[in-house]
């Protein structure tokens, strides 16, 4: 990846975290921390590998995305907006009533969202429908999903890669965002799911981890999972919960609770600074 | 009524997949390790690249039948209906109905008739769980003709269906000419005195009552509910106001099933007495089905006693 490239990226996750601040703040409620640890992720994918069209959401042949852990849709809607599927001013309303942008992803309301998602666990399986379908299909398209760390403590998650691997869904890709903090703590602290790569590993994925926030590193290891035959691919990323804002980083605090006035102007602040130095 | 054919609504269920199989190229088939008895099995004979084995997993069943339905298919995901209604109450609800994907879920052994193995399969929640779940479609078929017919027609229609088939073979009530539609009640029997609204393996436990009631002096209408919901407004409103007292008759606990979704209309509109026959609010028990129907009063014996009650209210 070329540093022109590069550049841009980052800007696009920087614009994404501040629609996910924007939103959390307009809704009072959300959850920052989590959306800020997957926008680069996001990023990513929407703005360097899907192939999606926001002026034909639901052509057949595009690759799918499923936010399985829903309650990241801040940065997922800001991914959204900012890719052209709708307009960065639906942040301000996002979670108020007759609003489109619910507190979780809504496929019937929001155009780009492939699957409604929110309940912890059911992301990761409609995902592997969608790329059992495309396989019965003979369509290349390719199905990503990203999971929370916590997330992967429901059971639901490992019928569903039991059943990918069984049915070698090499079309699937799902990218964990290990960020080590659930609501009520660090996931040592709740229950804790390591390793996770090897528990993927036996599930029959090839797996890799990586830093989820260096799109390099994004770059090869969605390249790999794409040139991966006969099996589901698990990229599990080391995260940085409420990365881009330093007083919300690391911080389990900022799970599911809205910045207020003041915290939100201190954020938004610091998220113009750096999208001020990237643009420079 | 001697020599009347005996088929479980399960049986219906399997053939009608085959047969549709021609009609929806898009329709695939799930099952979680109960396909010989949900008689999917049958599917995954004819049609082996179209049916999909979830394992022992019905929560994920689900979500994938509800991510290969946001694809375009057309899914039917089986299992028992404790373990599809029960199990997995919350994945159809939240990645089936809400988002109002196409995905038609066949539970059978529903009730207590599925007999000897006990209260921990016999599912009498499950119209219950499935009738507050916004914008799901509602189906008991009372016998196998039924039970093909309404496979037929949840197919023919976008959005999510449950369909409750039995394990038990059971007397059919219809034969290959009766006409199906989803929402439409119909009047088995003509009366006036009372008016039984039955589903499922009831309605013929309904009609024998019927001919008791009749060599009695009393004349009831039959009415045979086999969409639970929507529930057949219209019907229900008819038999409030024409026959003053309606008894209902489900395999089904007594509470959140078609008893409570006629009380319901009734109260709203009609208000007239309602008697429910149904599971009075306690587990099943192992035993051969036909003899457990008989002990939880789902017979004809009862609804004849709970008819004539409803007929003395009107005093």
């Amino acid at each position: 990846m070329d540093a022109s490239q590069k550049k841009q990226l980052a800007i696009a996750a920087t614009k994404i975290r501040m629609a996910a601040i924007e939103g959390t703040f307009h809704a009072k409620s959300g959850h920052p921390g989590g959306s800020l640890s997957a926008s680069d992720a996001l990023a990513y994918l929407y703005f360097a590998k899907m192939n999606v069209d926001p002026q034909n959401p639901s052509c057949p042949t595009r690759d799918r995305f499923v936010l399985s852990k829903g309650h990241a849709a801040p940065a997922y809607y800001g991914a959204l907006a900012h890719k052209g599927f709708f307009s960065v001013e639906e942040m301000k309303v996002l979670r108020h009533v007759g609003a489109m942008l619910q507190g979780h992803p809504d496929m019937k309301g929001t155009p780009g969202v492939d699957m409604s998602t929110g309940s912890l666990g059911q992301g990761v399986s409609a995902a592997v429908g969608m790329a059992l379908a495309a396989k019965l299909d003979n369509a290349d398209y390719r199905v990503y999903s990203i999971l929370g760390d916590g997330e992967i403590e429901e059971g639901q998650v490992w019928e569903a890669a039991m059943f990918a691997s069984h049915k070698k869904l090499d079309n699937l890709c799902i990218l964990v965002d290990n960020n080590n903090l659930q609501i009520d703590g660090t996931l040592e602290e709740v229950n804790s799911p390591y390793p996770i790569p090897e528990k993927f590993a036996a599930f029959g994925f090839a797996v890799e981890e990586i830093d989820g926030h260096d799109f390099d590193q994004l770059e090869a290891a969605l390249a790999r999972a794409e040139a991966t035959k006969g099996k589901p691919y698990a990229i599990v990323m080391k995260t940085v919960k409420g990365k881009g804002v330093s007083f919300m980083e690391n911080q389990v605090g900022w799970h599911g609770v809205a910045p207020n006035a003041e915290q939100y102007a201190a954020a938004m602040a610091e998220l113009e600074e750096t999208l001020k130095q990237l643009e420079a | 009524m001697a020599d009347v054919k005996k088929i479980a609504t399960r049986e219906g269920y399997g053939e009608a997949l085959i047969e549709l199989a021609d009609v929806y190229d898009n329709l695939l088939v799930m099952d979680a390790d109960l396909a010989g008895a949900t008689k999917t099995g049958m599917f995954k004979k004819a049609h082996p690249e179209r049916f999909f084995n979830a394992g022992i997993a019905e929560g994920n069943m689900m979500s994938v039948a509800a991510g290969l339905a946001a694809s375009g298919k057309l899914v039917f995901a089986s299992s028992f209906a404790m373990f599809a209604a029960g199990r997995a109450f919350e994945q159809i609800r939240n990645s089936i109905a809400y988002p109002g994907l196409n995905v038609k879920i066949g539970a059978t052994h529903a009730g207590i008739s599925v007999g000897e193995d006990g209260a921990s399969h016999q599912c009498c929640e499950d119209i219950a769980l499935m009738r507050v779940i916004p914008g799901m479609t509602i189906i008991n078929p009372a016998d196998y003709y039924e039970a093909k017919k309404a496979v037929y027609a949840a197919a023919k229609m976008d959005g999510p269906v449950y369909m409750r088939f039995g394990r038990l073979a059971v007397p059919t009530v219809f034969d290959d000419d009766y006409q199906f539609e989803i929402g439409k009640a119909n009047v088995l029997t003509e009366g006036n005195d009372v008016t039984i609204i039955a589903t499922g393996l009831m309605v013929n436990e309904a009609l024998i009552a019927q001919e008791q009631l009749k060599s009695e002096g009393i004349a009831a209408r039959v009415i045979n509910m086999a969409t639970i919901k929507p529930i057949d407004r219209d019907a229900v409103i008819a038999a409030a106001k024409e026959t003053g007292v309606i008894v209902t008759a489900e395999e089904h606990s007594i509470i959140g099933g078609l008893g409570s979704a006629v009380a319901e209309v009734v109260a709203e509109t009609v208000p007239v007495p309602v008697i429910r026959v149904g599971v009075e609010d306690v587990f099943g028990r192992s035993g051969p089905a036909v003899e457990l129907l008989k002990v939880f009063g789902l017979s004809a014996e009862n609804i004849v006693a709970k008819a004539k009650a409803a007929v003395a209210l009107k005093k």
